[in-house]
């Protein structure tokens, strides 16, 4: 995720103080992974740094004094752009799974019995997302979903790779 | 793990020279959601069909509440299909001249239930599955995904032990898909039932408590796996 544009992003619809901005992360994106007020703080630095935001006033209070942070025009321009620009479509070309499957295929391992444990696994977890969508709210469906497609995706992998075994075995040279 | 509802063991059948069953095996205890899962031709809805006594295997064991499915006469096994069993399939499969409430109210009309009482429950279960303003339209004027769930309905209204789901979201979009699962399990999970779940996607499985995956005829109990 990247933090920086995050946290400007959720300043353009309005200023907030670093406390509030960490809430509204953490309701939105980091319901799994919440940001640590530090990460917070050294972020909003950065881009103050860079001219991309600015304080735009301090409330005294009980502890340290709150800045409350406001994006600029260059930040907006920066925002702008990063929300145009697609993000890289990972191929994951190097699946440590994949290496298991050869390695095990290659030392006459059973690799169908890995792809079975794995597959386990993937369903467990996924039953795990299907009970927190039935008891979540719209944007833990919608983040649960987004994880299932890609179990889903692993799973259908697996299953074709369980069917071509043989072949497997025969081109790497071990047993299937 | 409790005590299973519905046991098959050691399963065989065959269509002509051709296996589908080759010593399959799987139970399903009372209110347990089970996926059976497999590639095309697996042998996967020929378990379910045995399961639910509608092909009798050629070889095996089967028994339903401590009840020798196969000492049956065709009769007794019609008969239990129709009070203990309800069935849910990838096209609904519902009578196109009824209306949607007739629709429900069948499988308890077959079993001699009165047309006012039939015609109650069968609005209760289309409330159920959120169609109650469906009652009155025929299959052929509701969407895939509506139609699904009057299928839902008309599989839980006999207050069925077993439902036995062969792809039940296989014609629905994602969206559809999901609202089709997630009221058919939480019915059956309220009423206690057990069901039988065959699919192969897995999205859909994860709704089941486990899965037991067919391929070539024979079966895992993945529950032996990890």
């Amino acid at each position: 995720m990247a933090i920086g544009q995050t946290l400007l992003g959720l300043l353009e619809s309005r200023p907030q103080h670093g406390y509030d901005l960490k809430r509204a992360y953490d309701e939105q994106f980091g319901r799994d992974r919440p940001l640590h007020y530090g990460q917070v703080y050294a972020t909003l630095s950065r881009l103050l740094k860079n001219g991309l935001v600015e304080v735009e006033g301090v409330e005294p209070g009980e502890g340290p004094e709150r800045k409350r942070y406001a994006i600029t025009e260059a930040g907006v321009a920066d925002v702008e752009q990063w929300l145009g620009k697609p993000e890289e479509a990972s191929s994951y070309l190097q699946s440590t799974l994949y290496a298991k499957v050869v390695l095990a295929l290659l030392t006459s391992r059973d690799a169908g019995e890995i792809l079975d444990v794995q597959r386990t696994e993937h369903l467990r977890v996924m039953r795990e997302l299907t009970r927190r969508k039935a008891d979540g709210d719209l944007v833990d469906q919608l983040i649960c979903d987004h994880a299932l497609f890609h179990l889903e995706a692993d799973l259908r992998w697996l299953e074709l790779t369980a069917a071509r075994l043989g072949q497997l075995g025969e081109r790497v040279g071990g047993r299937a | 793990m409790s005590a299973a509802l519905l046991e098959g063991s050691e399963l065989r059948k065959s269509f002509g020279v051709t296996p589908a069953l080759d010593g399959a095996s799987m139970d399903v205890a009372a209110g347990e959601v089970v996926a059976v899962m497999g590639p095309s031709g697996s042998g996967k809805s020929t378990l379910l069909h045995c399961l639910a006594g509608i092909v009798r295997p050629d070889s095996g064991r089967l028994t339903f509440a401590g009840r020798d499915l196969l000492a049956m006469s065709d009769r007794e096994r019609s008969a239990l299909r129709r009070t203990e069993f309800g069935f849910v399939f990838q096209f609904g499969q519902l009578v196109p001249e009824l209306t949607c409430a007739e629709n429900v109210a069948l499988p308890l009309r077959l079993e001699g239930v009165r047309r006012k009482e039939a015609e109650r429950r069968a609005a209760e279960w289309l409330s159920r599955v959120d169609v109650a303003d469906l009652a009155s339209k025929r299959p052929g004027e509701v969407s895939g995904g509506q139609g699904q769930r009057v299928a839902v309905a008309r599989a839980l209204v006999t207050g069925p032990r077993v439902v036995f789901a062969d792809e039940p979201t296989g014609a629905l979009d994602s969206m559809n898909g999901e609202l089709v699962m997630t009221l058919f399990t939480q019915a059956a999970r309220q009423t206690g039932a057990a069901v039988v779940l065959v699919t192969h996607e897995a999205r859909v499985a994860a709704y089941a408590d486990r899965e037991v995956i067919v391929r070539d005829g024979r079966s895992r109990d993945m529950r032996a796996v990890a």
